[in-house]
């Protein structure tokens, strides 16, 4: 365990009260903050002021680049490096090698979503300081609603983001070490 | 539930003069193509044929629609089932429209010519099927059976508009199953007849679905644009949101993709089997000026609207999800032209005053029976019990 704490985590009794002190936090000026609930919140992302996911570029951009793989291998493969003919079809027959550039297409968008995804997560990771919580790990996935600053913030303030989060409804707060 | 309150309906007397209206420029239109088709009967059926098919399509995509939404039992359509309902409910006047193509059976199907049959081994054996008394008795029958769902779905419906009878829901849940059986059964066979035996020695056992596949996408289409013209006069404001549009967007694009999954399947494997009796329906699409449609059809049907419409941006957009509509729309009425139009003219594209004429006459006529048709309920299903879930309607 690191000296400093690392985040603060307040826990919260309803999903409202989560949902109004997200949309404070975010109002404050807060960008490095994080909401736990057991179920998803409608409209949290909003409230915490989330920008869009940057996954469906990531997805966009393989799923291109894995149809054009797709389709330059076989019509390189089929068409200059081993010219074969096929059901007397010629060297370079786009249509026979629709179904394999779509296929690969898929795979590369897929998989950049899965792993685009738990790349922008930060995924996967052993432990997070929020574990150090005994609140974080009987409530967060039962009935505690929680909301977790990091240290990091720019705006954070060991005394004024304490008082904050106190003055939001927190049910405690806790400053929680690596 | 205070939107509802607000929830104006259009006045009975403007509806009654757009469906005068429209009429009265369907019929001109109709009128003017009938008077030209009488020198030069064979065009005419032809082009006819095309608008029929598409607006025949409209509907039906309608009817899959209202069907649908009854089987998943899905609640963020609610609040635009209604103007889809409107849409099939009009399938009757198809009870008329189809009197063209059965006085014109013999311009336009080869196979009702005794003389040709005698000749042709293929067509012999095909006699069975395609002979007229049956062609006939068939049209009857898909017709019936369209009107019976789409009515029945309406009439219902719009029933529990005044009691709010919750059994209502559940009658039409349990009804959708048979129902989208039997409109998956009657849709194939009326595009293998109307469409399919324009060729009579070609053959492809996916025509069905490619003509449900169009028809379905082109339903989207008509939800988002019927919904857009309704909001542009005041009407579903607040209502529809742009959480609804998102998702008949998405709808529309995920089946502009299906038609294209179909549209190649069908090409593909005719293309590798190499089969001459089969090969030569696309021959006749891939030379000369038709080749040109062809392409066009490819990137205008699947490339371009993939690209355009795949941003979540231009969905939730209010002038970007229209012109998506639209431009699939126009795609979708060239599919169709593109299935029809090459037996009539083998050597290219014959674009006449009859497709403009026939075009503009069946769509007067389709605007005046919606227009119709809406007079006599609210805009919303308002008692539905979904209605709450689908007025709150978000997506993650």
């Amino acid at each position: 365990m690191g000296k400093n704490p690392v985040c603060v985590l307040a826990q919260f009794k309803t999903t409202k009260a989560l949902y109004h002190a997200c949309e404070r936090v975010r109002d404050e000026g807060y960008v490095k903050f994080d909401a736990h609930s057991p179920f998803p919140i409608h409209g949290l992302d909003r409230a915490m002021g989330l920008k869009p996911s940057k996954v469906p570029w990531i997805v966009l951009i393989l799923g291109l680049l894995g149809a054009a793989g797709g389709m330059g291998m076989q019509l390189w493969m089929n068409g200059v490096d081993y010219p074969m003919i096929f059901s007397a079809k010629p060297y370079f027959s786009w249509q026979a090698y629709v179904p394999i550039t779509f296929e690969l297409g898929v795979l590369f968008g897929s998989a950049g979503a899965v792993f685009g995804m738990l790349g922008l997560n930060q995924l996967p990771r052993l432990n997070h300081p929020v574990f150090n919580s005994k609140a974080f790990s009987t409530h967060a996935a039962d009935d505690g609603f929680f909301l977790s600053i990091e240290t990091k913030d720019a705006n954070y303030d060991e005394v004024r983001t304490s008082k904050l989060l106190e003055g939001l409804g927190a049910l405690q707060v806790e400053h929680l070490k690596e | 539930m205070n939107l509802l309150k607000s929830l104006k309906l259009p006045a009975d007397e403007s509806l009654k003069n757009i469906a005068l209206g429209a009429a009265v420029f369907g019929l001109a239109f109709i009128l003017l193509a009938i008077s030209m088709g009488i020198f030069n009967p064979k065009p005419f059926f032809a082009s006819y044929l095309v608008s029929f098919m598409f607006f025949l399509s409209l509907v039906l995509g309608c009817t899959f629609f209202v069907l649908i939404q009854f089987i998943t039992r899905s609640g963020w359509s609610v609040v635009v089932r209604r103007l889809a309902e409107y849409v099939m409910a009009i399938i009757p006047i198809f009870f008329v429209l189809i009197i063209p193509i059965l006085l014109g059976v013999g311009h336009l199907f080869h196979w009702t010519h005794g003389d040709v049959v005698a000749h042709d081994v293929l067509l012999k054996g095909k006699v069975p099927y395609l002979n007229i008394p049956f062609f006939l008795t068939r049209a009857a029958i898909y017709l019936i059976v369209w009107t019976f769902i789409s009515r029945w779905y309406f009439k219902t419906s719009v029933e529990q508009d005044k009691s709010g009878d919750h059994e209502l829901t559940r009658k039409m849940q349990w009804w959708s199953g048979p129902s989208l059986m039997l409109m998956a059964m009657t849709i194939s066979f009326a595009a293998i007849d109307w469409m399919m035996s324009l060729d009579p020695h070609w053959f492809s056992t996916i025509f069905g679905v490619y003509y449900f596949s169009g028809s379905f996408m082109a339903c989207f289409a008509v939800l988002i644009l019927f919904a857009k013209l309704l909001q542009r006069s005041g009407y579903l404001l607040k209502i529809v949101s742009p959480e609804h549009f998102h998702d008949l967007g998405k709808l529309l694009f995920g089946f502009m993709v299906f038609w294209t999954y179909i549209a190649f399947s069908q090409y593909f494997l005719i293309w590798y089997a190499n089969i001459p009796e089969e090969t030569i329906w696309y021959m006749h699409r891939m030379e000369g000026s038709w080749d040109l449609v062809t392409k066009l059809l490819a990137f205008g049907h699947f490339v371009v609207p993939f690209f355009f419409l795949m941003p979540r941006t231009i969905k939730r957009h209010p002038v970007g999800l229209i012109v998506g509509a639209i431009w699939l729309m126009a795609v979708h009425f060239m599919d169709l032209y593109w299935l029809i139009m090459p037996v009539f003219y083998p050597h290219g594209i014959h674009v006449s005053l009859f497709d403009v004429a026939t075009f503009l006459g069946l769509g007067g006529l389709f605007v005046a029976s919606v227009a119709w048709v809406m007079r006599k309920s609210a805009i919303v299903p308002v008692k539905d019990p979904r209605l709450s879930e689908s007025l709150r309607f978000e997506n993650m």
